[in-house]
C-alpha cells in the first residue's frame, strides 16, 4: 500500500482547516462533529419510530430521552479522557466486570429464565454491559504494546481474556451478548493482524465442534431458535410467531410504507417485542423499504466514519479499540436487522440507538465517546501543521 | 511502530468488502420481502397475511321497523342494545370472580357456562344490556370479552296489545302475532362492514361498510290504541269481577272493516316473558272458537226476510212456550204467545225462531251465514287464526236446521262475529276484516238488500229496550243495537249444563253505527248472571259509551234533552 488514506489527507495543504480535523472548537471539546451529526440523526429517527412502536407511549419516549441524555453525557465525558489513561485502566475495568459477573450468580435478578441483572435498589444493570467495552479495551491494551502481528503466545492470552467473560455470560444464559463480546474481542485480534493459519484453523475447529455444541451445550430454546430460523412456518403460533409476524410486518410495508402510526401489525399488538428487538419491523411497515434504506444508510455513515477514525488513529491501542467498537456496532446492526427479517436466528440483539433500551444505550454511547477521543487525539502526535 | 503495515492490504479489503456487501445483502433481502412481486411468500403474500390477521367482516344488524297504531302511537319499537360475547379460549380463569360479579352471576354459574362452550370460539355471556351497562363491563378489560351491537324490541303498550302485536325472540325474529306474520317486512336485511381488529379482538378501526344494512319497514295497524286500552281495561275488570275463565272484546269500524281493538284475557307482558305460559299467548279473539248461540238469530231472520215470503210484521204463535222438533223439546223460558219477528228477536225466542226456520228452504240460513263471512278466514292474515266450522249439508235434518237457526252446530271466533255484525250495521255492505292500515279502504260488496238489513238493524234496537234481553247494554247518550247470546259449553259428552259462554254483539249509534263491538265471556262463575244479557251486555255498554266519546261521536239530540230529566231511560224509550 503505497499511499494510505491518512497520508493522502496529511498532504492536503489545508488539512488543518479540514472540517472534521481542524483545530478549534470541536477539537477542544473532543468531539467529532460529523460522527455526532450522524449519531444524532439516527437517535432522532429512532425516537420517531419508538413513539409509534410503543403505541404512542409518551412515558416510553420520555424514558428513552432520559437515557439518551445520560448516554450523550457519558459519551462527552469519556471523550475527554486521555486514551493512555484508558489503556492503563483497562485491566481494572475488566477485573471489576468479572467480579460483578460473578456477583450475578450470587445476588442476581432473573428475567425470562435468565439471570443477568444486578439490582442496586434504585436501578438494575447488567454487568455484561461493562464487559462489552472492557474486553476489547483490554485486548487492545494488551496487543498495543506488543509486536504485531501477535505471536501464538499473545494470541492465546488474548483468547483467554475473551473466553472467561464469554463463558460466564453464556452460562447466565445469554447467548447473544456472549457472542457479541467474543466477537468484539476477536475483531481486535483480527485487526491486529492475526495470522491466516490461525483464522482458518479456528474456523475449522468451530465447524467441527458444531455437532457436540448442538448435542451437549446448547439449550433447548437456543436450538429452537435455530430450527425456527430454518423453517419459521413449522410452528406458527409458538417459536415461529415472532419471525412470521416481523416478516409479515416488513412485507406489508412495501416501498413507501403505510405511514407513521398506521402500521396494523405493529400498532395492533400482532408484532411481539415491537419496541425493543423487533422495532425495525415497525419502521419497515410504516416507512417502507425507503425508510429502512435511509436507516441503513445512516448506520453506514456512522460505520464509515468510525472506520475512517480508527484508520487514522495515532496509536495501535486506539486504532484497535476504535476499530473494534465500530465493527461491533456494525455487527449489532447487521445481526438485528438480519434476525428480524429472517436471515439470522433470533438472538436477542437490540437495534442500536433505536430500540428501547436503558443502560445498553449508555454503554453504546460510551463506546462512541472512546471513538470521539480517538478522533481528537491527533494533537498528541505532532504532525506538520498543528 | 509500523501502524499502516499492521493491516495488510487483503485484510483491509476484506473488512471493506464485508462492510459494503453485508448491508447490500440486507437491503437485497428486505427489498425481496417488500417490493419484489409475484414470488412465493413475497410481499403480496405477506400483505395478505397481514390483512388476514387484522381485517374482519362484521355483521351489522338491521333496524327492525316499528309497529304503530292508526294514529302513529308506538306499539313495538327497537332500541339499540349491546350483547356481551366471549371467546371461551381467550377467557382468563383468574378473572372469573371479577367477571361473574360484573355479570351479576355466581362464579360457578359462569364457569359452568364457559365449560359448555369449552371447544367453541364464540359464546354469548349476556344478551341485550343497555349500552352504558355493557360499556361499564367492557371498560374493565376482561380477556376475551367483546360486545356486539343488537336491537332489542320494546313494546310500549305491554300486555294491552300483546296478542295483536306479538313479539320477537332474542335474535329479533318474529315469534307471534304481527311480528311473526309480517316478519320479513319488518326485519330488513343484515349488512356487513370491514373492520380492523387488534390481537385481543377489539375493533380499532372501521374501514367501511361492505353492504349497508337495509332497515326494516314500518307497519301501521288499524288498531286505535286508545280504544285498545279502554277495551282491555273494561274486559279485564269484567273477567275479574265475574270470575270468568277467559274473554275477548273486539271493536271494528263497520264502514271500513278495520279492526280498532282486539283484546283478550288472560294476557301477558311481552317485555318480560320469563314466566309466560302457552295459554296466555293465545290471541283468543282470533283463535278460540265458540258456538255463537242466539247472536245468530238476526241472520236467520234476515235470511227469512230475503226469501220475500216474510215481512217484519209476520207473526208466529209460540204457545205453549215450547215446540217439539223430531221428538226433541225446544223450550222458551215462558210462553210468549203470538209474536212478530222484532219481538222474537227482542225476547230471543227459541220457539219462534225454530218455527220460522222450519218454514224456510233448508239451505237459505246456512247460505246467509256463509255470506256474512262465517266458516271462512277473515283474511286478516293473523297467524293461528281459526276459521271455525259452518256445516254444509245436502240434506238438513229439521233438528239440525233448528239448531243452526239459533246458533248451535257451528263455531265462530269473536272477530268473525264482529265482521258479520258489521254487515248489519253497514246496511248489508260486507267488508272483510283488515288489520293493516292501507291507503284505500278494502272494497265492499252489497251482500244483502239494504232494506232487509235495515229492518233487522231496527229489530236489534228492541233488544236493549225495556222488555228486551239486554237492557244492560243501554247507554244514556247514544242509541244502541245488538243481540245477546248465551250458549252451553261443549264438554266431552255433549253440552254441559252449568257452563256457558256469554256473548253480546252490537253497534252504536244505532242510526249510523260508528263501531261494532263483540264481547265474549267464557264461563262466568256466577250462577245468576251467566247470560249474555247479564254478563256481556254491561261490558259492551261501558266500553262502547267511552269509545264513542273517545271517537268524538256527537251524542244524539233527543237524548241530550232527555238528560235534563232524571227519568231519562223511561222517557226516551216508551212506545
Amino acid at each position: 500500500m503505497s499511499l494510505s488514506s491518512q497520508d493522502f489527507i496529511r498532504r492536503l495543504p489545508d488539512s488543518t482547516q479540514h472540517f472534521a480535523r481542524g483545530e478549534g472548537f470541536w477539537r477542544k471539546i473532543h468531539i467529532d462533529p460529523l460522527m455526532l451529526l450522524f449519531l444524532l440523526s439516527v437517535t432522532a429517527y429512532g425516537l420517531i419510530v419508538l413513539y409509534s412502536a410503543s403505541g404512542e407511549s409518551e412515558w416510553m419516549l420520555k424514558r428513552q430521552l432520559v437515557f439518551f441524555t445520560l448516554a450523550y453525557g457519558a459519551m462527552f465525558a469519556v471523550a475527554q479522557i486521555e486514551l493512555s489513561l484508558l489503556r492503563r485502566w483497562a485491566p481494572w475495568f475488566y477485573a471489576i466486570g468479572l467480579v460483578m459477573l460473578g456477583l450475578v450468580y450470587v445476588v442476581g435478578v432473573g428475567a425470562k429464565g435468565a439471570q443477568r441483572w444486578i439490582s442496586l435498589g434504585f436501578f438494575r444493570f447488567q454487568p455484561s454491559e461493562i464487559l462489552k467495552i472492557a474486553v476489547p479495551m483490554l485486548v487492545a491494551a494488551y496487543l498495543g504494546t506488543r509486536m504485531l502481528p501477535p505471536s501464538l503466545k499473545h494470541t492465546v492470552v488474548c483468547l483467554i481474556i475473551i473466553a472467561v467473560p464469554t463463558v460466564l455470560i453464556l452460562k447466565q444464559p445469554d447467548l447473544g451478548t456472549s457472542l457479541l463480546i467474543a466477537i468484539s474481542g476477536l475483531i481486535v485480534l483480527f485487526l491486529a493482524g492475526l495470522r491466516w493459519r490461525y483464522i482458518v484453523g479456528s474456523v475449522m475447529a468451530v465447524l467441527l465442534s458444531l455437532w457436540p455444541m448442538w448435542t451437549f451445550v446448547m439449550k433447548d430454546y437456543q436450538k429452537q431458535r435455530v430450527l425456527t430460523l430454518l423453517d419459521p412456518e413449522a410452528d406458527k403460533l409458538g417459536a415461529g410467531w415472532n419471525i412470521i409476524q416481523s416478516k409479515t410486518a416488513i412485507g406489508s410495508g412495501g416501498v413507501n410504507g403505510k405511514g407513521w402510526l398506521t402500521g396494523t401489525q405493529s400498532q395492533l399488538d400482532f408484532l411481539p417485542e415491537s419496541h425493543t428487538d423487533f422495532i425495525i419491523a415497525v419502521l419497515a411497515e410504516e416507512f417502507g423499504l425507503i425508510g429502512v434504506l435511509c436507516l441503513i444508510g445512516l448506520y453506514f455513515l456512522i460505520i464509515s466514519r468510525g472506520v475512517y477514525i480508527s484508520w487514522t488513529a495515532q496509536t495501535t491501542f486506539s486504532r484497535l479499540l476504535a476499530g473494534s467498537i465500530t465493527l461491533t456496532f456494525f455487527v449489532y446492526v447487521f445481526v438485528n436487522i438480519g434476525m428480524v427479517s429472517g436471515l439470522l436466528p433470533v438472538v436477542g440483539v437490540p437495534l442500536p440507538l433505536v430500540s428501547l433500551g436503558g443502560t445498553s444505550i449508555v454503554t453504546l454511547m460510551t463506546g462512541f465517546g472512546i471513538i470521539m477521543a480517538v478522533a481528537t487525539e491527533k494533537k498528541k502526535v505532532t504532525l506538520g501543521g498543528s | 511502530m509500523k501502524a499502516p503495515s499492521m493491516m495488510s492490504n487483503w485484510r483491509l479489503l476484506l473488512v471493506a468488502a464485508l462492510l459494503g456487501l453485508l448491508p447490500l445483502a440486507l437491503a437485497w433481502h428486505l427489498a425481496h420481502l417488500q417490493v419484489v412481486p409475484g414470488q412465493e411468500k413475497g410481499f403480496h403474500f405477506l400483505q395478505s397475511e397481514g390483512e388476514a390477521r387484522t381485517l374482519r367482516n362484521q355483521k351489522i344488524n338491521a333496524y327492525r321497523g316499528v309497529i304503530t297504531d292508526r294514529n302513529g302511537e308506538l306499539l313495538a319499537v327497537s332500541t339499540p342494545v349491546k350483547s356481551l360475547i366471549a371467546n371461551p379460549i381467550e377467557l382468563n380463569p383468574e378473572q372469573y370472580d371479577e367477571l361473574a360479579k360484573a355479570l351479576k352471576m355466581s362464579t360457578r354459574a359462569l364457569e359452568q357456562r364457559v365449560l359448555n362452550y369449552a371447544n367453541k370460539q364464540f359464546m354469548y355471556l349476556v344478551r341485550h344490556l343497555p349500552p352504558h351497562e355493557a360499556d361499564a363491563i367492557l371498560d374493565q378489560d376482561f380477556d376475551g370479552v367483546y360486545a356486539e351491537e343488537e336491537f332489542r324490541r320494546f313494546y310500549p303498550a305491554g300486555e294491552v296489545a300483546a296478542h295483536i302485536v306479538g313479539f320477537t325472540n332474542v335474535d329479533d325474529k318474529g315469534q307471534e302475532g304481527i311480528e311473526l306474520s309480517f316478519d320479513s317486512w319488518l326485519a330488513g336485511e343484515q349488512g356487513s362492514k370491514k373492520v380492523v381488529k387488534d390481537l385481543k379482538g377489539n375493533v380499532v378501526k372501521e374501514l367501511g361498510v361492505l353492504k349497508s344494512p337495509k332497515a326494516g319497514k314500518d307497519l301501521q295497524l288499524t288498531i286505535d290504541l286508545r280504544l285498545q286500552y279502554l277495551a282491555y281495561r273494561e274486559l279485564k275488570s269484567a273477567i275479574a269481577k265475574q270470575g270468568a275463565k277467559s274473554g275477548s272484546l273486539v271493536i271494528m269500524d263497520p264502514k271500513t272493516g278495520e279492526l280498532l281493538a282486539a283484546v283478550n284475557q288472560p294476557s301477558y307482558n311481552p317485555n318480560d316473558r320469563s314466566k309466560v305460559e302457552a295459554y296466555q299467548l293465545r290471541n283468543r279473539a282470533f283463535t278460540d272458537l265458540f258456538e255463537p248461540g242466539s247472536t245468530m238469530k238476526p241472520f236467520t231472520v234476515m235470511a227469512a226476510l230475503e226469501t220475500g215470503r216474510f215481512t217484519p210484521s209476520y207473526t208466529i204463535d209460540t204457545s205453549p212456550g215450547h215446540v217439539f222438533v223430531a221428538g226433541k223439546m225446544i223450550p222458551d223460558p215462558v210462553n210468549y204467545g203470538v209474536m212478530d219477528l222484532p219481538k222474537i228477536i227482542k225476547k230471543s225466542s227459541q220457539v219462534g225462531i225454530t218455527k220460522l226456520a222450519l218454514q224456510m228452504e233448508p239451505n237459505t240460513i246456512r247460505e246467509m251465514m256463509f255470506r256474512v263471512g262465517l266458516g271462512q278466514s277473515t283474511g286478516s292474515g293473523f297467524p293461528g287464526e281459526s276459521v271455525g266450522v259452518l256445516p254444509n249439508r245436502t240434506k238438513w235434518h229439521p233438528i239440525e236446521l233448528a239448531n243452526l237457526a239459533f246458533g248451535y252446530g257451528l263455531s265462530v271466533n269473536a272477530v268473525q262475529l264482529a265482521q258479520a255484525y258489521c254487515v248489519l250495521a253497514n246496511n248489508g255492505q260486507f267488508h272483510s276484516v283488515s288489520l293493516i292500515m292501507q291507503d284505500e279502504v278494502s272494497p265492499s260488496h252489497q251482500i244483502v238488500n239494504t232494506k232487509f238489513a235495515k229492518e233487522v238493524k231496527s229489530m236489534l234496537r228492541g233488544v236493549v229496550e225495556p222488555g228486551g234481553t239486554a237492557t244492560g247494554a243501554n247507554i244514556p247518550a247514544y242509541a244502541v243495537a245488538g243481540k245477546t247470546g248465551t250458549a252451553h259449553k261443549v264438554g266431552e259428552v255433549g253440552y254441559i249444563d252449568d257452563k256457558y259462554v256469554a256473548l253480546f254483539a252490537g253497534f252504536a249509534p244505532a242510526e249510523d253505527p260508528k263501531i261494532v263491538a263483540v264481547v265474549f265471556i267464557n264461563e262466568p262463575a256466577s250462577e245468576n248472571a251467566y247470560s249474555g244479557g247479564k254478563a256481556a251486555a254491561p261490558v259492551f255498554a261501558s266500553t262502547v259509551e267511552q269509545a264513542l266519546r273517545i271517537l268524538r261521536v256527537p251524542p244524539q239530540q233527543q237524548r241530550m234533552h232527555a238528560n235534563n230529566g232524571m227519568q231519562l231511560s223511561s222517557v226516551g224509550r216508551t212506545h
